[in-house]
């Protein structure tokens, strides 16, 4: 049995996962709140992405098996998540919390990109978090184009990594980076969803990067 | 009435409440995310949010019944169901909600009581509107025009 299945079957039910496509980013979703819980999953969804919704950091930290429980401790093998969305305001752990949490980790998983979503714009909140290494703060209700620009930004990085890895393979006669739709897409793509690659999800300049996108 | 007539009655009753404020560009974004498969996901949500923000209400109600008022309490119960209110793009209804959050701040228990009678007020207002526009109905185009009669002066 794949590590992959122990783990969920050991997570309790409210955890809503997507069924999986083979060539998807697959976004793993933190919030308290019913409500947007649902129009996030929906909006990821309709963005093609392959959607995990959980209601805390705690849950979340237990998806990724970052938990420190050693049942869950399998390692990346049986999570693959390309990016984090959480909501900043919630009980126990905030978003902050768990943004820290993550960005203390190896650095398979610091490499995540996390973006904190809020209600409240407060400026000094919005630095904190680009601070801890945030990739974005969106100001709620996330709308759909907030989504796209994500799944884009987050797609031109794998893209980038993915170059760099056909070229040195040689498996097409066109590495220009400008290529969007690059023939090495697909098999990047199915690359990433296989759970036996332990590579960088996305480019470590990432993580430090401070602007706001 | 036949269908036609209801439906051109429930895009009335849409325009209506975003022209008059009571819904803003979040109930349009719900739309956008709606199709095919899924026809039915701006009444979902909506639904969820009024079974969901019923326990907020209640939990409100009841920290206004005990003594000493947390208004900490008060300003965490708010700021869920305001965050709630402005996912689905209930516009005035999260407008009350301001009003409330200043005098929680303020510490100041007759201006949180009142304002929380009208938002009640307001949420249940809308509530009865949206149910009209998501299932119109005889009864419910006859109930909706007495509720805003001054709708029928526009």
């Amino acid at each position: 049995m794949a590590g992959g299945e122990v783990l969920r079957q050991n997570l309790p039910e409210k955890l809503e996962e997507s069924p999986s496509g083979a060539n998807e980013l697959h976004v793993l979703a933190v919030d308290d709140s019913l409500v947007d819980r649902k129009v996030i999953e929906r909006l990821l969804k309709i963005s093609s992405c392959k959607v995990t919704v959980v209601e805390s950091g705690t849950r979340a930290l237990q998806y990724l098996g970052l938990d420190g429980d050693k049942k869950s401790s399998i390692g990346f093998d049986s999570v693959k998540v390309n990016l984090i969305m959480t909501d900043y305001s919630m009980p126990g752990m905030t978003g902050y919390d768990l943004l820290k949490k993550i960005k203390q980790e190896s650095s398979v998983f610091r490499e995540i990109p996390v973006v904190i979503m809020s209600s409240e714009n407060i400026l000094t909140r919005i630095d904190r978090c680009l601070e801890e290494g945030a990739e974005d703060f969106l100001l709620k209700p996330v709308k759909l184009s907030d989504v796209r620009r994500l799944k884009d930004f987050i797609m031109r990085g794998e893209v980038k990594e993915g170059e760099k890895r056909c070229c040195k393979r040689s498996r097409s006669e066109d590495c220009s980076p400008s290529s969007m739709t690059h023939p090495c897409d697909s098999s990047l793509l199915s690359s990433l969803s296989s759970s036996s690659v332990l590579s960088p999800l996305s480019p470590s300049t990432l993580s430090s990067k401070k602007s706001r996108l | 009435m036949d269908k036609v007539r209801l439906q051109r009655e429930a895009a009335f009753i849409r325009s209506s409440l975003l022209d008059q404020g009571y819904l803003d560009e979040q109930f349009i974004q719900l739309e956008e995310l709606q199709d095919n498969d899924n026809p039915n996901f701006v009444e979902e949500v909506v639904t969820l949010f009024y079974t969901d923000s019923a326990r907020l209400i209640y939990n409100i109600d009841q920290a206004l019944l005990s003594n000493p008022t947390d208004f900490t309490k008060l300003d965490d119960y708010m700021h869920q169901f305001k965050g709630s209110c402005s996912s689905i793009g209930a516009k005035k209804v999260k407008n009350e909600c301001n009003g409330f959050g200043e005098y929680c701040e303020a510490q100041n228990y007759d201006g949180c009581f009142r304002t929380f009678q009208q938002i009640k007020q307001e949420y249940i207002n809308l509530k009865k509107k949206l149910e009209t526009y998501f299932q119109p109905s005889y009864d419910h185009i006859y109930a909706y025009y007495l509720i805003s009669p001054y709708d029928l002066m526009r």
